[in-house]
């Protein structure tokens, strides 16, 4: 008698468990995209990934660390240490290191409009056409650099961003005895 | 008649205790300086755009740059001259960065264009009263130079009920609002009237400090002349920061701003005394914003006095009409001593938010201290006007966790500085805040950075991928093409018409029918 009641319940638990799976099924992998969000979408491949996402699907399947990403920086590698519940660790200085933030400036007089920049660049930030001259969306330049090897005259250049009354920041205070 | 006052919270009375020096002096005219120069930004909100180019003639009162976008202001030339250049000057901001600025060679004719007075303003409809403010060029000259087009154009559902003139100068040495009442209290009294009529309050309050008792009589002896019983002038205690807009607010009304929100959604609206002398200026007498009065003082001036200064005169040329600096002069700053600018340079012009040109000396400034930890005494939350915890704030500012910070509100901190004056370890709490501040605004543009990054990354990689598709699709649609027979004889048919073609201009050797099988 036990045995009919217990596989009644079982049967009936699972038919629930088999209806919550479908009725509440979750699009996408939701890890991936914190990961993603975390990621400074620079789309610059210096990860060994081809792009932020394929970074973030790496990570979160557990084939890349968490410290393959420049751009990121420490700040970066805090962040998904704390989201993937590990220890923080420094960036991996084979993927490069953490640097300014800095936009691609074409040399317009040398660009000869050869237009394999434009096939580079990850976010289309590069506007040209075949045999006129290229230049660089530079709101929209994310810095990854990759416009700078296909360049057959070498006339891309990156410089840092200035900073502006805008962006400006003020100094976090330095003269402290240790106050923790 | 009495007038129910209440306190707000926190706050520094000590302050006030033998402060302004320069208050006794009366109003001079600061002379015509040799270049004027004109900083985009001297307002919050949009740079305005130059509409004068090199070499362009301009008269006193001429507009030289148009405000861009609602929240901005134009600019106005303070004398007659030609536009020497546009280019990058310092400007007065903590940055020391330079900024676009319109620079004038005046040539001392001082010609102005001639201004169209309004004989009364009570024929004006309010929206041209506000469109007149907004050409003048008005921005809130108390400090925070807020476009004042835009505070009086809001269109809130809360009905107006009370109109707050805001002379309480809270912050040590500076007289320049004080002079001002003092001195042109009538033409100020109008600017009150003028605002009544546009925003339709019960009633009108000239707020200043209880010192300023002279100055009381003297607008209470000009409102007695004027008869209008809807203006009264209260005397408020003198506890630092009252001059802030939200601490008034509550000294006045015992109501609090909710965050986010701003003045007017609780009906009031409040304006600085300078303002409102301007807004008569350019109302009743049609003239734009090119002068303000700005007071010089310090240890390190030789004669501090209150100037009426053009805006645009470099800071050099009113140290030296104030005779120049005294030996032990320490640096220089636009504004008070609590909320000042320290400036790098004094080339720097005067601009719109200038009301104060302090020129301390060592014996004046407090340098910087060691820092030493923090002990959690507190005092910094009791002193606190926004009623904030400066002691968290700090806490995580200084550690990075900005959201945390800015889940304690460090945005709602106003950097009066009164945490700073009381913290017995010295530390720079302030200097923390305004850091936090600046990082979390950093961060979240490059959050919003980086989004974008990714559309655009991803609608590349769409238009890629559809690409791709496009080309497989079209290139199985001419090998199915080619499988049928048809097709065959329609290639092999087109072959011999171009042959025939040929063969009528050049009799040559005939195409062969080629009909590439898959």
């Amino acid at each position: 008698m036990s045995i009919i009641l217990l596989a009644i319940l079982f049967t009936l638990f699972g038919l629930l468990l088999g209806y919550a799976a479908v009725r509440f099924k979750v699009e996408g992998d939701p890890i991936v995209d914190k990961i993603d969000a975390i990621l400074p979408q620079t789309q610059c491949g210096q990860c060994n990934f081809p792009g932020c996402r394929p970074y973030a699907q790496a990570i979160a399947d557990g084939e890349a660390d968490i410290n393959q990403c420049p751009p990121g920086g420490e700040a970066g590698v805090i962040a998904l240490a704390d989201l993937m519940g590990v220890d923080p660790k420094p960036l991996n200085e084979e993927n490069g290191v953490e640097s300014v933030k800095t936009v691609a400036i074409i040399d317009e007089d040398t660009c000869i409009g050869c237009k394999l920049c434009i096939q580079a660049c990850p976010v289309d930030a590069i506007l040209g056409t075949a045999k006129q001259m290229h230049t660089v969306i530079e709101s929209e330049c994310t810095g990854c650099e990759l416009c700078i090897p296909p360049c057959p005259v070498e006339c891309i250049t990156m410089e840092p961003i200035a900073s502006t009354v805008v962006t400006w920041q003020w100094d976090k205070p330095s003269n402290e005895k240790d106050a923790s | 008649m009495s007038f129910k006052l209440w306190r707000f919270k926190g706050g520094l009375p000590s302050l006030a205790k033998g402060k302004k020096t320069a208050s006794s002096l009366a109003i001079q005219t600061a002379p015509i300086p040799e270049e004027l120069i004109y900083p985009l930004t001297q307002h919050i909100g949009q740079a305005a755009v130059a509409t004068v180019k090199v070499g362009d003639r301009v008269l006193r009162g001429q507009l030289i740059a148009k405000a861009e976008g609602f929240v901005s202001a134009p600019i106005h030339a303070a004398s007659s001259g030609v536009v020497s250049e546009i280019a990058e000057r310092q400007i007065p901001h903590p940055s020391g960065l330079k900024g676009l600025c319109i620079c004038i060679k005046t040539d001392g004719l001082d010609e102005e264009l001639p201004a169209s007075p309004i004989a009364d303003f009570r024929t004006l409809e309010a929206a041209e009263i506000v469109n007149i403010v907004r050409e003048a060029g008005l921005v809130g000259l108390g400090g925070a130079a807020f476009p004042t087009a835009v505070k009086l154009g809001i269109k809130s559902d809360a009905q107006i009920k009370m109109l707050i003139i805001n002379a309480a100068e809270c912050e040590p040495y500076i007289s320049c609002d004080d002079r001002l009442l003092k001195e042109r209290a009538e033409k100020i009294i109008q600017g009150v009237e003028i605002l009544l009529y546009l925003l339709k309050p019960e009633q009108a309050v000239i707020a200043l400090e209880d010192h300023a008792t002279e100055t009381y009589q003297v607008i209470k002896t000009a409102l007695d002349e004027n008869a209008n019983s809807a203006i009264q002038a209260v005397q408020i205690p003198t506890i630092y920061p009252t001059g802030s807009e939200k601490q008034l607010i509550k000294t006045l009304t015992g109501q609090e701003v909710p965050q986010g929100k701003i003045p007017a959604d609780i009906g009031l609206v409040s304006l600085n005394v300078g303002t409102t002398y301007a807004v008569q200026q350019a109302v009743v007498e049609g003239k734009p914003l090119t002068s303000r009065i700005t007071t010089v003082t310090g240890e390190g001036i030789t004669t501090p006095r209150n100037l009426e200064v053009r805006i645009g005169t470099p800071m050099s040329k009113l140290v030296a009409f104030c005779d120049g600096y005294t030996e032990n002069a320490e640096r220089i700053i636009m504004g008070g001593p609590m909320m000042g600018v320290a400036l790098t340079d004094d080339a720097i012009p005067v601009v719109k938010a200038t009301n104060c040109l302090l020129v301390p000396t060592k014996k004046e400034v407090v340098l910087e201290k060691q820092a030493m930890p923090c002990i959690r005494c507190g005092q910094c939350a009791s002193v606190c006007p926004a009623s904030l915890l400066p002691q968290q704030m700090y806490w995580y500012s200084r550690s990075d966790q900005l959201d945390k910070a800015e889940s304690y509100n460090v945005f709602d901190c106003i950097e009066c500085g009164s945490c700073d004056v009381v913290c017995p370890s010295h530390i720079p709490l302030v200097q923390h805040f305004r850091y936090a501040k600046t990082a979390i605004k950093a961060r979240n543009a490059e959050k919003q950075q980086s989004s974008h990054a990714r559309d655009r990354f991803e609608a590349r990689e769409e238009r890629l991928a559809k690409e791709k598709a496009e080309r497989a699709e079209r290139s199985r649609l001419k090998r199915e093409r080619l499988k049928n027979k048809a097709a065959k004889a329609e290639i092999a048919g087109s072959v011999e018409r171009s042959n025939e073609k040929r063969q009528a201009k050049e009799p040559a050797e005939p195409l062969k029918p080629v009909a590439k099988e898959p």
